[in-house]
């Protein structure tokens, strides 16, 4: 074999997945369990108010009558609530004035990311606010977004510094009865980020958050609040990445929006959980609810996200159209490889009038996986002339994978006006000879026409956000095909 | 000697097409193939371009020195082997543009070559365009998605005048195409000829080689060349028909 071939062949090997690392830091943990007290000790261990202690328990005893949703086009096997440890943070909980003063074990982790916190905050302009683990440890930008008045911090932070807005707005979109895993993280929500945009208050820069599973057999309960006053805009990006590891790893998260009269929030998301090995082993589970309530008159929420990651993926961001000519927006590059299963897709509920939605989901299958679109579009009684364009496709590599879609419409309105396209393809043999007869190689061709096919989600993207995606997907497709 | 075709066999799910072919061609030169319907052109196209599902059972491809048959596709494209397909086929989302610009970069690298900047892209494509009176809307489409049969065709044509390849074999590109169509691509085909390089014109009618005409006629016929000769072959074969060449498979040459 000659070296270059061996270079490659071990380029390949350590590229399995990229970003499986563990860092050691030392960390503060409830033991594992779930029961009244813990949800107390992680209200006292956040410094919470009790209003807050008070509305977990609300939501634990509520959680405890429910059962887990079954009707998902996923398998996985039973999970045990009480085997898992709801509360980790990194010891000490400093406040940073500047990133020198964070744990070395925590910066190192950011470098072997490729996002070292100085870089995004001087080049890209993007006000990081890090979530490691359950606690922020750094966040940047803030008195620039402090001269316009906008608050972008943690939500343990929120809670104690913002309680009006916080009472306010927490769970007013996804009510903490709302279903199984969003009543779990009601209860048990670790941290999360928190913004709010004053009126007429235009952010000017993407607000950007990254996410990272540290601690061992810790379920991550993310709990994000965005709320644009009126005439508001904000762009809000997250995006994940998760160490390699063996047992299955829960991740609930919520995430509210509320947009009052025309405001804009646009949301991006890039997600990357550890996906489990080859064999199907390990990898996450990532049960997250989005929704965002279109509240004011020309309102406007997007929804946009390149999920390559995690095991198994169940999340459906919505959009609640009641203001009169609000605009809901859901654009979606799905991919699943291997044994991934993925049910995703998004919820319509027009109920102003003049409401407008657009859907754009493109469900990419490798491997052995399974990927399904799952979508409602809701036309209440009182939206008159509401209009919904749903254009869902699925693309196929190989023989072994699964693509499905589940739209269900509810029209209640005649005047309603509703649009649904759907497409399979498949990657034939004889457009990868095409393109390999083109000098182009077999991965190179699958990029390519999984680029083509994306670009219309990619689009909506900020572009260096773009970039890192068109990465992603191509390391989830790798050997896919031949 | 560019290209030399030593006994090919070669055979699908089982069946023999190819069954010994022999075939030397040197640069500068344009050979035809022709030969009724099924009788193995496209086969022999595929086998070059190094199409998986053929299993060539016997046989040796000599191209430029190398054993073309050890190459995978892209290497054989990287040579300088072009195919224009027959059926072009549609790749929804990927433009002629980015189709063109990966495939010019993977070759030049291939070759130690610096990519080209997009600029220098850019007017290339445009030059080249010109080439086969390719309207410039075209290079922003996806790849032969709802093409006429014609401008997928004149599109292969295109992608050949861009590659500028050193082999290239044209399988029934006149097939689909009306008369000023068959006279641009011929003419781009003919500004294209050099003596440093090859061209295979693979086609049943005689029209096509009105226009590019060729140094050696071959007759394939169930899978082995029963005639050879110069463009003159190509007159003999439209005014008899290919029952002629049928009656007289004796006549064999190499
Ligand atoms: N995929 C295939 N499976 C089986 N037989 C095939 C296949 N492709 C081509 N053939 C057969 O091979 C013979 C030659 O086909 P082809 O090379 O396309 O002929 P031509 O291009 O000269 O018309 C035909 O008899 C055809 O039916
Ligand atoms: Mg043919």
């Amino acid at each position: 074999m000659s070296t270059t071939e061996t270079q490659r062949i071990e380029e390949l090997a350590n590229r399995e997945y990229k970003y499986g690392f563990v860092t050691e830091v030392e960390e503060d943990r409830l033991p594992k369990g779930l029961n009244e007290d813990i949800i107390r000790q992680i209200s006292a261990k956040k410094e919470e108010p009790e209003w807050m202690t008070e509305w977990r328990l609300k939501a634990f005893r509520h959680w405890l009558t429910m059962e887990e949703p079954k009707w998902s086009n996923v398998k996985y096997p039973p999970i045990d609530y009480q085997d898992i440890s709801y509360y980790s943070a990194p010891k000490k909980k400093p406040k940073y004035n500047s990133l020198d003063e964070v744990d070395p074990a925590i910066r190192e982790t950011y470098n072997k990311l490729g996002i070292p916190l100085e870089e995004q905050m001087m080049l890209a302009g993007v006000a990081v606010d890090a979530v490691f683990d359950s606690v922020s440890v750094a966040t940047t930008f803030k008195d620039k977004l402090k001269e316009l008045g906008i608050i972008f911090c943690s939500m343990s932070e929120a809670i104690k510094e913002h309680p009006d807005l916080v009472k306010k707005y927490l769970g007013s979109v996804v009510p903490y009865t709302d279903n199984f895993f969003a009543t779990l993280n009601s209860a048990v929500f670790s941290d999360g980020s928190f913004v709010y945009v004053p009126k007429g208050v235009r952010c000017p820069m993407e607000l950007s958050t990254y996410f990272r599973i540290n601690a061992s057999e810790t379920g991550q309960f993310e709990r994000t609040l965005i709320v644009a006053d009126e005439g508001a805009y904000v762009s809000y990006l997250e995006g994940c990445t998760a160490p390699m590891r063996d047992e299955n790893q829960l991740h609930a998260a919520v995430v509210e929006l509320v947009a009052l009269d025309n405001a804009t929030i646009k949301y991006s998301t890039v997600q990357n959980w550890y996906p489990g090995d080859k064999e199907g082993k390990g990898g996450i589970y990532n049960f997250v609810t989005k929704r965002g309530a279109c509240r004011g008159v020309n309102s406007k929420i997007s929804w946009t996200q390149v999920e390559t990651g995690s095991a198994i993926t169940w999340k459906y961001p919505s959009c609640i159209l009641q203001g009169d000519n609000s605009i809901g927006e859901f654009y979606s590059v799905a991919v699943t490889n291997n044994y991934q299963q993925a049910d995703t897709g998004t919820k319509m509920i027009h109920i102003g009038k003049n409401t407008k939605s657009t859907i754009v989901s493109k469900g990419i299958s490798a491997g052995r996986s399974n990927n399904s679109y799952r979508g409602l579009v809701k036309i209440t009684k009182k939206a008159e002339n509401a209009r919904n364009f749903s254009q869902c496709d699925s693309l196929l590599i190989g023989n072994k994978c699964g693509a499905h879609t589940f739209p269900y419409l509810e029209i209640n309105n005649s005047t309603a006006q509703v649009e649904h396209e759907a497409t399979t393809s498949k990657i034939g043999e004889d457009q990868i000879f095409y393109l390999n007869q083109r000098g182009i190689s077999t991965e190179d061709a699958v990029n390519l026409i999984v680029n083509g096919y994306v670009k219309e989600v990619l689009a909506e993207l900020p572009m260096e956000f773009a970039v890192e995606a068109q990465k992603l997907l191509s390391i989830s497709l790798e050997g896919s095909v031949g | 000697m560019l290209l030399e075709i030593k006994n090919l066999h070669a055979r699908i799910e089982g069946n023999e097409i190819l069954k010994g072919i022999n075939l030397k061609v040197d640069a500068g030169e344009v050979h035809a193939i022709m030969g009724p319907n099924g009788s193995g052109k496209s086969t022999l196209a595929s086998v070059l371009a190094g199409r998986e599902e053929y299993e060539v059972t016997e046989g040796e491809i000599w191209y430029n020195g190398k054993n073309l048959l050890e190459l995978s596709p892209e290497d054989r494209a990287r040579e300088g082997v072009f195919l224009a397909f027959q059926y072009p086929v549609e790749i929804p989302g990927v433009s002629n543009t980015n189709l063109l610009k990966t495939a010019v970069n993977e070759i030049r690298k291939y070759r130690g070559e610096e990519e080209l900047d997009a600029m220098e892209f850019l007017e290339l494509l445009k030059e080249k365009s010109k080439l086969v009176e390719l309207d410039q809307k075209f290079l922003s489409r996806s790849v032969n998605e709802g093409f006429s049969g014609g401008e997928k065709k004149r599109n292969e044509i295109f992608q050949m005048a861009v590659l500028n390849p050193k082999l290239a074999i044209l399988d029934e590109t006149d097939s689909g195409l009306d008369i000023d169509a068959l006279r641009i691509v011929a003419n781009g085909v003919n500004k294209l000829r050099s003596k440093d390089n090859a061209i295979i014109v693979v086609t049943h009618y005689q029209r096509l080689l009105n226009y590019i005409v060729p140094d050696y006629v071959h007759v394939l016929y169930q899978g082995k060349i029963v005639k050879s000769g110069g463009k003159e072959l190509a007159l003999e074969l439209e005014e008899k028909g290919y029952d002629w060449v049928k009656n007289n498979k004796a006549e064999v040459t190499v």
